[in-house]
């Protein structure tokens, strides 16, 4: 066990807990580990108490990653977990649920303890691991939803894979219905997916590149929202990326149903011509979409249909990426930039502070059942601190952790992660 | 090309026309050149061209070998096997070998869009597209342009159709994308299986059916099908094929009564044209954009040279 920290005082700082509504300058105080009082101040200074001044930044709840895909186990060579945790405490991220489909895939119970004990080790990260929904996230039959829910999965899902059989998805919804968990779907018709690189358009017909229509992602959304319907199970879409499928999903809400999704930075912050001149760091599942989808995104981040927003962590490396466009593997890194990205909305306009913070803390932490992304007395002293106006620009080879693989190479961002304290224990800055 | 001293030749979109018609002009010569039978053979005296096919192609590997030598430069031909090499990193490994072997003009074809601009970042030769994928094949747009221009003496103004799998189809985009540069309007025909997505965006017309896309045009691109289409269900078969796009009599009588046939090689005869049209003296120049090709290529590798000559001083 390592020693227990020193109190923490916490001034000059402007508080935001979007789950409580609290957007004030004061002050907070960490002792063991978690906060111990907040408010406008001054507080009693505790003995031995170190004090931080965040000169007039942001101190919000540690930031909670609800998508990332993990090297471990099977693909160390693209990220390990120090890597991965030294980049998420770059990005202010102190919780995250990994995705299972690694090799092996997560669809035994001893491996859900060991992703929770590998990021208890890290001594800066909580990594919540999700359970395979199919033996070896194969999309055949069902794993043991039951011994991995009480091992401590917190919902169940084969990560990038969609889950394509009608039958499959609706024995799943129905089954982990009664274990209180969700199922979480990468939503792409399958069939209309396979072998595409690009999205459907003007842009994928110039490049001479294999293509996927934007419908192929409203039409599993159609469906499963349906299979929801019928067997009352909770079902989550992960990185939505259409109008269309947004419109289905604001529909589905509206009817009361428990259906919920989040998105990613590329969606709401890139359009399809990123992949212009075939630049394969822009290559993602799914695929960057036109103009009208991202606008679309955006619009959904601010009026609700969206419940939270997720790096999407997909590490690679060079070799993954330096292929011919088609043959490259999809998927970017997106720990590091996951607060720049979400601020370059408030920046713009298109949302306030506290709607961005609330969709990469509070609303992540409710939907995975976690006790974490709140600013209240009792909770676990997970600290994000950020000055949300400091310039920075990203480049790919200059980010923190392994993954180099951004989309984002070359975009400047404002606000500046510069401090993360992992159970009152500074962790970054 | 000859202005902005263009490093590389991988696509034709961007390319403005003052760039495309020099480049013709230069050909032009270089076809009256070789009819006479002369050589240049000083111009890429002590150039390496190196030939680096992914993808097999007899016709267009010896077209480039033919123009490298014809101008002087050492040709080497290095034949990739398909089946087991066709991964990046070997890709990215065979730049380095061709950086260590100084190569001055890389001719490169591969079976994936962008693998020739993939290359280009990585090597210090002047890289040539001689078909990417399904992307572009800017030498042989090159090529049909003049032969379309020598036949009817202007680009601007003419209707050409280009008929058969454009989806899959590199010297289609291409076509597109030179044809339409030089003021040509461009119609595309075929099954709705084989147009990609939102290609009326590049600037051209669609057709699905022969006659009415042929209607009054003054050339006829007829494209290779491969049987893979069939394979994979874009088309039920190839006699179904022949009998809606096959270009034939029939067809073609819609057209111009002096409408060029024109074809890319190799043939499936039966498939996408009758043979009684390929072959016809009157309406093929099949041959010719063959003998255009070498003229094109001469005039692409000429022009390369002289701008790593001006970038390398």
């Amino acid at each position: 066990m390592l020693p227990e920290p020193p109190p923490l005082v916490f001034t000059g700082v402007r508080l935001l807990d979007p789950a409580s509504g609290l957007d004030a300058p004061g002050e907070l105080l960490v002792r063991a580990g978690r906060i111990a009082d907040l408010g406008p101040g001054p507080h009693a200074r505790p003995d031995g108490a170190v004090v931080i001044d965040g000169a007039g930044g942001v101190l919000c709840p540690g930031l909670v990653d609800m998508r990332v895909a993990l090297g471990e186990p099977g693909f160390e060579y693209r990220e390990t977990l120090e890597s991965a945790a030294e980049a998420a405490a770059a990005g202010g991220i102190t919780t995250l649920a990994a995705l299972p489909d690694s090799r092996p895939a997560i669809d035994d119970p001893a491996l859900v303890h060991f992703l929770r004990m590998r990021g208890e080790a890290t001594g800066s990260l909580t990594v919540l691991p999700y359970g395979a929904l199919t033996r070896g996230c194969r999309g055949e039959e069902m794993a043991e939803l039951g011994l991995l829910r009480e091992a401590g999965a917190v919902a169940f899902t084969d990560g990038a894979r969609a889950i394509g059989p009608a039958r499959l998805m609706q024995r799943a919804l129905a089954y982990a219905r009664a274990l209180g968990a969700r199922i979480v779907q990468h939503p792409e018709e399958p069939s209309l997916a396979e072998g595409g690189a690009a999205t459907s358009g003007e842009l994928a017909t110039r490049l001479g590149l294999p293509a996927i229509p934007a419908c192929a992602e409203a039409m599993q959304v159609a469906r499963d929202i349906r299979l929801a319907e019928l067997t009352g199970g909770a079902l989550h879409f992960a990185h939505v990326s259409t109008g269309e499928a947004l419109d289905l999903i604001r529909a589905a809400k509206a009817r009361g149903l428990a259906v919920t999704c989040d998105t990613a930075p590329p969606y709401f912050d890139l359009n399809e011509t990123a992949i212009g001149d075939f630049r394969t760091y822009a290559k993602l599942s799914p695929p960057l979409r036109g103009e009208a989808d991202r606008l679309a995104v955006v619009a959904a981040l601010a009026d609700g249909t969206i419940d939270a927003i997720a790096s999407d962590h997909q590490p690679r490396d060079a070799d993954d990426k330096r292929l011919p466009f088609a043959q490259a593997a999809p998927g970017g890194a997106g720990l590091a930039t996951l607060l720049g990205v979400t601020l370059a909305q408030v920046h713009g306009g298109a949302l306030d502070l506290a709607r961005a913070l609330s969709l990469l803390t509070a609303a992540p932490a409710a939907l995975l059942g976690a006790e974490a992304g709140r600013l209240a007395r009792g909770a676990p002293a997970d600290l994000c601190l950020f000055a949300p106006d400091r310039a920075w620009r990203v480049a790919a080879g200059a980010l923190p952790g392994k993954a180099q693989n951004t989309p984002f190479d070359g975009r400047p961002l404002e606000g500046v992660v510069t401090g993360t304290w992992k159970a009152g224990r500074r962790v970054f800055g | 090309m000859s202005g902005s001293a263009r490093r590389h030749l991988l696509a034709i979109e961007g390319m403005q026309p003052p760039e495309i018609l020099s480049l013709l002009d230069l050909a032009e010569n270089y076809a009256l050149l070789n009819r006479s039978g002369k050589t240049q053979r000083d111009l890429l005296r002590g150039r390496t061209l190196i030939n680096l096919f992914f993808e097999d192609s007899t016709r267009t590997r010896t077209s480039f070998e033919l123009a490298g030598k014809r101008l002087g430069a050492d040709v080497i031909n290095m034949a990739v096997a398909t089946s087991s090499v066709n991964k990046g990193e070997t890709l990215l490994d065979t730049a380095a070998t061709l950086n260590a072997m100084h190569c001055d003009l890389l001719v490169v074809r591969h079976g994936q869009s962008g693998a020739p601009s993939l290359l280009a970042r990585k090597v210090d030769a002047a890289v040539i597209n001689a078909g990417d994928g399904t992307h572009e094949h800017p030498t042989q747009a090159l090529l049909d342009a003049l032969t379309i221009r020598r036949r009817k003496g202007r680009i601007a103004g003419l209707t050409v159709a280009i008929c058969g799998d454009i989806a899959h189809s590199r010297v289609a985009r291409s076509n597109i994308h030179l044809l339409g540069a030089l003021g040509a309007r461009v119609r595309v025909i075929g099954p709705p299986t084989l147009i990609p997505a939102e290609i009326g965006r590049l600037g051209v017309e669609v057709f699905h059916d022969m006659s009415a896309g042929l209607a009054g045009v003054d050339a006829v691109m007829a494209l290779r099908l491969q049987t893979e289409r069939m394979v994979r269900g874009l088309v039920p078969s190839a006699r179904e094929y022949f009998r809606f796009w096959g270009l034939d009599a029939d067809k073609l009588a819609a057209a111009r009564p002096d409408a060029l046939v024109m074809h890319p090689g190799p043939m499936n005869r039966g498939v996408e044209i009758d043979s009684a049209i390929a072959d016809d003296p009157a309406r093929s120049v099949i041959k010719e954009q063959v003998e255009m090709g070498v003229a094109v290529r001469m005039a692409v590798l000429d022009t390369l040279a002289r701008a790593a000559r001006r970038h390398a001083a």
